[in-house]
């Protein structure tokens, strides 16, 4: 099994630095793309290996760059952002790879740069992940002396200025578009689409945001073709992908495993399975905003199609999982409590539908709650979800509230008629 | 107002991005590091020097969580409080940290050694419950190992 992501990361030790990395074909995707492929045939690589975006929506990557307007009369600076604000409640991937092996993820971005013939990229870093900033920011030292980034990289004649935003943190930072706020200075609320960042980002210029694990794939593509990457998969969707899994397991970590690795193998095989006393209730496959999903569903390939079949998505690929011991209604508690916080306030039905579904979730929780009260979250559910508001976040919020009342209904019902949690005395 | 190494390192981060304004946040943040946190009078001066609006920097510093407008202690204490931590009773952490400190979320301690703050997840879900103090992230908090913790920090 190849693991391409993970083949410099040395648990526990440093990451290579740039000449190692270089002495195991680090940085040669750079050459052979600014030497021998035009951005378009770059763009064209990732197409056709079918690389999903790993930041949670699973859009394409190839074609997101195809977006973008090259040629002489595009509009100028453009820019790529890399998002590394993995603030997603559950997820620890990003982390891994950061911590692991800086230079791929540089290496990345210099060749999706290059795709859409970026003059800037920014890494837009959470504040908290200090090792991956100062590892970062000694990677990039070390790519500008070396000459892959800077003006006329390789004599190519193409220039590429990298720089790394610290995050004042906020999970709404994480959303493309308030990501662009974000670095100019502003609030991050989100902007309206259309205009899309492809065509109107950074300072109204075209602007391409990818996520980390996405753009660490970049260079694997360009070294051994499309070919090679879909072959690395267990499906259609390409490449391999780092799953984790957090919660009552043996042993909580990540794995980069093939694309579409089921649930059962990462959680029984790779998690050690449950903790001794513990069960399997329920799982939220891919952080904090993704529906439920329960042990009926462990032979769910994880891919975006298969779990989004399935009745919920893949997201971030880092399973969270609710075990026997845990009440369903807390954690469905502490989930909307924190998608309730970080709203930015732009959209009432997120902003105040939000403070009311954790208000009712606490009467329940305290056994103060009344049985129209399911009702009425499930109708508060629906007002969150797709199309009711500018962000994504209003629909991530619903989504593990609507599938726990689906799933864990008698549990709620039983906090109502006995006036008590059944597992705080427990 | 400023001084002068707040400026040279303000203009050094602004030259990161083609508008100045957009180094609204690391002047904050390079205020921060130097008094600990954000008072009004940073704000006037960063908002001159950064030639945008002083409501709209507050604006700006308000929104984000870790700018903080009010002083804080020498240590600040992020607790973690996201859902895989909450499995792996980061409550019962929460609950310990304030009997410890003698204090609730969202204060300083009396002799201003240490602020504790809840915090969303800090993408270390696999070694729940976690925390960091300052810029350090420990893991695996058992409540055996808090006190030795809490004690490397002055
Ligand atoms: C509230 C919210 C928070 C998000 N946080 C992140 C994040 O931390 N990291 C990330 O890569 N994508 C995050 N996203 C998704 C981004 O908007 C965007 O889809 C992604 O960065 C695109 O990268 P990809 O196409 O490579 O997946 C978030 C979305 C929303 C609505
Ligand atoms: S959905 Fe929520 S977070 Fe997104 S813009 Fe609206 S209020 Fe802000
Ligand atoms: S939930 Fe606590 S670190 Fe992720």
């Amino acid at each position: 099994m190849e693991t391409p992501l993970t083949a410099n990361i040395r648990p526990g030790r440093e990451p290579l630095d740039i000449a190692a990395y270089r002495k195991n074909g680090g940085y040669r995707a750079v050459q052979k793309a600014l030497r021998s492929m035009a951005p378009e045939e770059v763009t064209g690589a990732v197409k056709d290996a079918n690389l999903k975006g790993r930041g949670g929506a699973g859009f394409d990557a190839g074609q997101k760059w195809s977006l973008v307007p090259m040629g002489g009369n595009a509009h100028r600076p453009k820019y790529l952002v890399v998002n590394a604000d993995e603030m997603e409640p559950g997820s620890f991937k990003d982390r891994l790879l950061m911590e692991g092996d800086p230079h791929q993820l540089i290496e990345g971005a210099i060749l999706a740069a290059y795709a859409i013939q970026a003059d800037a990229a920014f890494i837009f870093l959470r504040w908290e992940y200090r090792l991956a900033a100062g590892l970062l920011k000694q990677a990039i030292a070390g790519a500008y002396r070396s000459g892959f980034l800077g003006r006329n990289v390789l004599g190519s004649g193409y220039s590429l200025e990298l720089n790394l935003h610290i995050s004042g943190g906020r999970y709404m930072c994480g959303e493309e578009t308030g990501m662009l706020n974000a670095i100019e200075g502003r609030r991050a609320n989100p902007r309206s689409k259309p205009p899309y960042p492809q065509a109107s980002g950074l300072w109204g210029k075209p602007t391409v945001v990818n996520n980390v694990e996405t753009i660490c794939n970049i260079p694997h593509i360009v070294n051994n073709g499309a070919g090679w990457f879909r072959g690395l998969s267990r499906t259609g969707e390409g490449g391999t992908k780092i799953y984790g899994a957090s919660g009552r397991v043996r042993s909580p970590g990540a794995w980069e495993l093939p694309m579409g690795t089921t649930l059962r193998e990462i959680l029984e095989e790779h998690a050690g399975g449950m903790q001794a006393g513990y069960r399997l209730r329920g799982l939220l496959p891919g952080g904090a905003s993704t529906d439920f999903l329960t042990p009926a569903h462990l032979d769910v390939k994880m891919d975006f199609g298969s779990v989004e079949t399935a009745g919920s998505r893949l997201g971030t690929g880092t399973v969270i999982v609710l075990d026997n011991r845990s009440c369903p209604v807390g954690m469905v508690l502490n989930l909307e409590r924190f998608f309730a916080r970080e709203s930015c306030g732009w959209c009432t039905p997120c902003w105040g539908g939000l403070q009311f579904v954790a208000q009712l979730l606490t009467g329940i929780e305290a056994g103060q709650g009344r049985m129209e009260d399911i009702g009425l979250l499930e109708r508060l559910a629906g007002m969150l979800a797709p199309g009711h508001t500018y962000c994504a976040l209003a629909p991530g919020a619903a989504e593990p509230l609507a599938s726990a009342l689906r799933f864990f209904r008698d549990d709620f019902e039983r906090h109502i008629r006995e006036k008590r949690c059944p597992w705080r005395d427990a | 107002m400023l001084s002068d190494e707040e400026k040279e390192e303000i203009n050094a981060a602004a030259a990161a991005y083609p508008v100045r304004q957009a180094a609204a946040i690391d002047a904050l943040r390079i205020v921060q590091r130097r008094r600990g946190w954000v008072p009004d009078e940073a704000i006037a001066g960063v908002s001159e020097f950064l030639k945008m609006p002083a409501a709209e920097l507050d604006g700006v510093a308000s929104f984000y969580n870790l700018i903080f407008r009010r002083p804080v202690g020498r240590h600040v204490i992020l607790v973690c409080d996201s859902v895989s931590c909450w499995l792996m009773k980061s409550d019962r952490l929460l609950e310990r940290m304030s009997g410890i400190l003698g204090v609730e979320t969202g204060q300083t301690t009396a002799d201003g050694r240490f602020t504790l703050l809840p915090s969303v997840c800090l993408g270390a879900c696999d070694r729940a419950p976690v925390m960091m103090i300052d810029e350090d992230l420990h893991t695996d908090l058992d409540g055996e190992n808090i006190d030795k913790i809490l004690e490397r920090y002055e």
